[in-house]
């Protein structure tokens, strides 16, 4: 053994005492905790704790501590789930309305370990109950509401240069500008340019008709920042919701993941964070029967057939003066006992509007309210997915004054005008949102699967510690200590990397566990092997560790490729799977090949002579 | 204690015709299992609900079935769960609003029979996305093949190679069929412990072929046979020691570990029952068959050293 240095030796026992500590705060385990931030967004005092201690001491309802966090959010820990339950209801009763509270564990590690940054590791979803929602972006109805702003745009710059056209119409990803003659072909040509110079206008297929394709390039920007858009808006819905620890991410190319730790109710996470509520501001077109262009199903050139509460068919202009997308500020504000959404809008939006409303004085405007769902119908034995966008006139009143950025919606009910103000302030969705993938694990089940996942890993862990005391003696004493080792090590990255464990994470431990010694195995066996032989103990126990290298690294690097290919291509658990299971490869190549040898350089290394091994 | 006090001398490869015969049988049975039973897919896979229910006393399924029918679940499948208290609901994909008035009405028909019934994991997949998650796994497979080729390649010769990646086709087909045999759940977790079987099994075959090329080149005047059997000999106590120290823990999994990774514990266990299986005889057989040799494996750069002497 003399071949190993010191230098190793101290390195094993620095990045053990490093990982011990990294791992510590695991040790202690959480309790059930409440999280209460205001909803004004201002931050809690410790002024405020000894109101909150008075109230729960009042009711009799114990708690453990309270504290103020960095973020000024208030956290009540209690001894168990009833308590902390009661003291929810009883603060949501109180304080009606003022404050966010969710529901959520705390470590009982010690301050100090927080203080240096070391926190236990974060439970997946299955592990401590909540919303696990994968949402789909429909990117194409961005990229459609994109084509409607540039049609609007481009009638506007047509008729600011006078030109004289027909009609502009989008059709499928073109803008069609048809022109009343082959004259104004020329003039139409310089107004499109330099209202956008990116855009690149064809002659169409019919003369006098001119077409306006959109660019890879802009359909691609589009499609980016509708998911950006998206990711924000749910983002402050989530946060509006008061959840602790909410996760929003983007998967894939039009993807988002949303994980609700603790929540319980998906019911109504479900219908507050998907729905697309947006609205439109139109002219009405009083030129034209709505009811005759009912009859013919056609509607007049230049405006869309909308319908009423009531049913009854109003004609809109095409043109939009506003969307929900340049809205600032929605509030609910009843005006004169009737219900009222108080909106304001943007800039560019304002002006329009002013625009607008000087421009058509005591004609009708229209507020067209725009909700998207998705639904599977059955049709011919086959299952197909139909989108569904409900467009519906909410109000249609007459322009009695000019107003820019700021005025108010009536003609929806109390509760609708809640509801939509709530919406429309948490931010439009740039693109309707739909989910694919709804995962709910109630928060009894996810303590049961902890409990399941760790009695396993024990009994697992126990019956390999006996068969390895039993079948390698001192040798086998050694694999274990590097065993646990191993686990603890594990457990150290996991925390660092803020990894959440799951279920599959779990079972990823015990696969590590099994896994792990087998490099003790393939060395130990060459050891044996090699006192078969004949060789001096020391000399076996330094050619079993040379010998049995090059095994130890081809088999494992075969797993590890497997690894990486589940967490290339696995999705949420099978990832948490992958991750375990690729960095316990890696540990446990460390703790095999640089710990047993360094462990066993302390037993034996030492001595003068060593007649025979334990093993 | 010792697995073999001596260092074993059995002539697996002589009768490798007789294990070429089980293994191809156990191939078409399994082949044959997948295409006449089918896999029982998850929802993962094949999109749809699932409703776990607990109960405080076990419920009569059939009650529960006629209640949802009621209900107008008609095409609900109701299973018990683990224990008799624990039933598992499941329904065909629905998406968005749809997928939550299931849940409601799963819960309300239910509560007909027992009102305390409590709803503990729903989960809904939507077809679309089942269908990609299906995909996803199909190519994680496929690229962990090939990328596991890829290295065999070029660590060992191509004989190895080859006989090392159809050891390690081998061995998801046979999960696969023993899934498709016993109706299992064949859902994502099943999918990762198929790859975590490939990784494993191909584990065992290179500690064999590590072996056999260095008595190769030791074992100059042994046929290429029995240099395979002293290496799948000397690496045997390993071989079956490495599978029993996995099995204690995976084993552990399946009692204990509930019945959310009871399809990935078995999915592994017997991932690496077989997988032992085909590192001893359809790896090492296959390159023995493809005619491997000293020659295959002599080093080039000893020659060049060899020329390089006066």
């Amino acid at each position: 053994m003399r071949h190993f240095p010191a230098w190793k030796s101290v390195m094993v026992l620095v990045v053990m005492l490093l990982a011990a500590l990294i791992a510590l705060p695991n040790v202690f385990g959480e309790s059930p905790a409440l999280q209460l931030s205001r909803r004004d967004r201002a931050a809690f005092t410790e002024a405020a704790i000894p109101e909150f201690g008075g109230l729960l001491g009042g009711a009799g309802i114990a708690f453990e501590s309270a504290a103020v966090d960095r973020d000024g959010r208030l956290l009540i820990r209690f001894a168990d789930v009833t308590q902390q339950l009661q003291a929810r209801d009883l603060i949501a009763r109180q304080y009606e309305g003022q404050f966010a509270i969710a529901t959520t564990f705390a470590s009982r590690a010690p301050a100090w370990l927080g203080a240096l940054g070391l926190e236990p590791m974060s439970l997946g979803l299955d592990l401590r109950g909540g919303i696990y929602l994968v949402y789909e972006v429909d990117v194409e109805g961005a990229v459609d509401q994109l084509l409607q702003v540039m049609e609007r745009d481009l009638r506007k710059a047509l008729r600011d240069a006078r030109v004289v056209y027909q009609d502009v119409e989008t059709v499928g990803r073109q803008i069609i500008v048809r022109l009343r003659d082959a004259g104004s072909r020329e003039p139409a040509l310089k107004a499109i340019r330099d209202f956008d110079p990116s855009v690149t206008p064809e002659d169409g297929a019919l003369p006098g008709e001119l077409r306006i394709a959109l660019g890879e390039d802009q359909v691609r920007q589009r499609q980016d920042f509708a998911i950006q858009q998206n990711i924000t808006a749910l983002n402050n819905r989530v946060n509006a919701l008061g959840v602790a620890e909410p996760i929003v991410q983007r998967q894939g190319l039009n993807r988002i993941v949303v994980q609700l730790p603790g929540i319980q109710d998906a019911s109504e996470v479900v219908r507050v964070l998907g729905k697309v509520a947006t609205l439109e501001f139109r002219l009405v077109d009083t030129t034209n029967s709505p009811v005759e262009a009912e009859r013919t199903g056609r509607a007049p050139l230049g405006t869309r057939l909308y319908r009423q509460r009531d049913g009854t068919p109003v004609l809109l202009k095409r043109d939009v003066i506003a969307t929900g997308e340049q809205l600032v500020d929605a509030s609910f504000a009843p005006s004169q006992g009737e219900p009222a959404v108080s909106v304001r809008l943007d800039s560019r939006g304002g002006d329009e509007m002013l625009k607008t409303t000087r421009e058509n004085l005591n004609r009708p405007m229209a507020v067209v309210f725009i909700e998207k769902e998705r639904e599977v119908v059955e049709r011919d034995g086959q299952k197909v997915v139909v989108d569904r966008s409900k467009e519906e006139v909410i109000s249609v009143a007459t322009i009695r004054g000019v107003f820019s950025n700021q005025f108010q919606i009536t003609g929806l009910t109390a509760l609708e005008g809640t509801e939509l103000a709530k919406l429309l302030r948490a931010g439009a969705l740039a693109a309707p949102l739909y989910i694919v993938e709804q995962r709910l694990v109630g928060a009894g089940l996810g303590k049961e699967n902890i409990d399941r996942g760790f009695k396993a890993l024990m009994i697992g862990m126990a019956g390999l510690f006996l068969f390895m005391a039993v079948y390698y003696r001192v040798f086998g004493l050694v694999a274990n200590a590097v065993l646990l080792a191993n686990v603890i090590l594990l457990t150290a990255l996991l925390s660092l990397f803020k990894a959440a464990l799951t279920l599959p994470g779990i079972a990823g431990i015990v696969l590590t566990v099994g896994m792990a010694v087998d490099a003790n195995v393939l060395i130990f066996e060459r050891i044996r092997e090699e006192l078969r032989n004949g060789s001096s103990p020391l000399a076996a126990i330094n050619a079993g560790f040379e010998r049995a290298f090059s095994a130890i690294v081809d088999a494992n690097v075969t797993t590890l490729i497997a690894g990486v290919m589940l967490f290339v291509f696995g999705t949420g658990p099978i990832k948490g799977f992958a991750v375990v299971l690729n960095l316990g490869i890696l540990t446990s190549m460390f703790t095999a090949l640089i710990g047993s040898r360094a462990l066993l350089h302390q037993i034996y290394g030492r001595r003068r002579r060593v007649e025979r091994l334990a093993i | 204690m010792e697995l073999f006090k001596r260092t074993p001398t059995i002539r697996f490869l002589e009768k490798r015709r007789y294990w070429y015969a089980v293994s191809v049988l156990v191939i078409a049975a399994s082949l044959a299992a997948v295409a006449i039973r089918g896999l029982n897919f998850g929802i993962d896979f094949t999109g749809g609900v699932v409703i776990e229910v607990h109960f405080p006393e076990a419920p009569d399924l059939e009650r529960l079935r006629g209640a949802l029918s009621a209900g107008g679940l008609g095409d609900a499948i109701v299973q018990s769960f683990g224990t008799a208290q624990d039933v598992l609901v499941r329904l065909p994909p629905a998406e968005g609003e749809a997928a939550r008035e299931v849940t409601e009405h799963v819960r309300a028909a239910l509560a007909t029979v027992e009102p305390r019934a409590e709803i503990r994991r729903t989960e809904s997949v939507g077809p679309q996305a089942g269908r990609e998650l299906a995909e996803k796994g199909a190519t994680a497979l496929l690229m962990a093949l090939l990328f596991i080729a890829i290295y065999v390649i070029m660590r060992f010769q191509w004989k190895f190679a080859v006989g090392a990646i159809v050891a390690v086709l081998h061995d998801p087909i046979v999960v696969i069929g023993m899934f498709a045999i016993t109706g299992m759940t064949f859902d994502l977790s099943v999918m990762a412990a198929i790859l975590a079987v490939i990784g494993y099994s191909l584990n065992d075959t290179v500690v064999v072929f590590d072996r056999v090329r260095e008595r190769l080149v030791q074992m100059r005047k042994a046929t290429p046979r029995e240099v395979m059997d002293a290496a799948i000999n000397e690496t045997l106590s390993r071989t079956l020691l490495s599978s029993l120290t996995t099995s204690i823990v995976v084993v552990a999994l399946v009692a204990f570990g509930g019945e959310v990774l009871r399809p990935f514990g078995v999915a592994l266990l017997s991932g690496i029952v077989v997988g032992t299986f085909s590192s001893i005889y359809v790896a090492g057989a296959l390159a023995l068959d493809l005619g491997l040799s000293q020659r295959d494996l002599m080093p080039p750069e000893k020659r060049g050293e060899v020329d390089a002497l006066p």
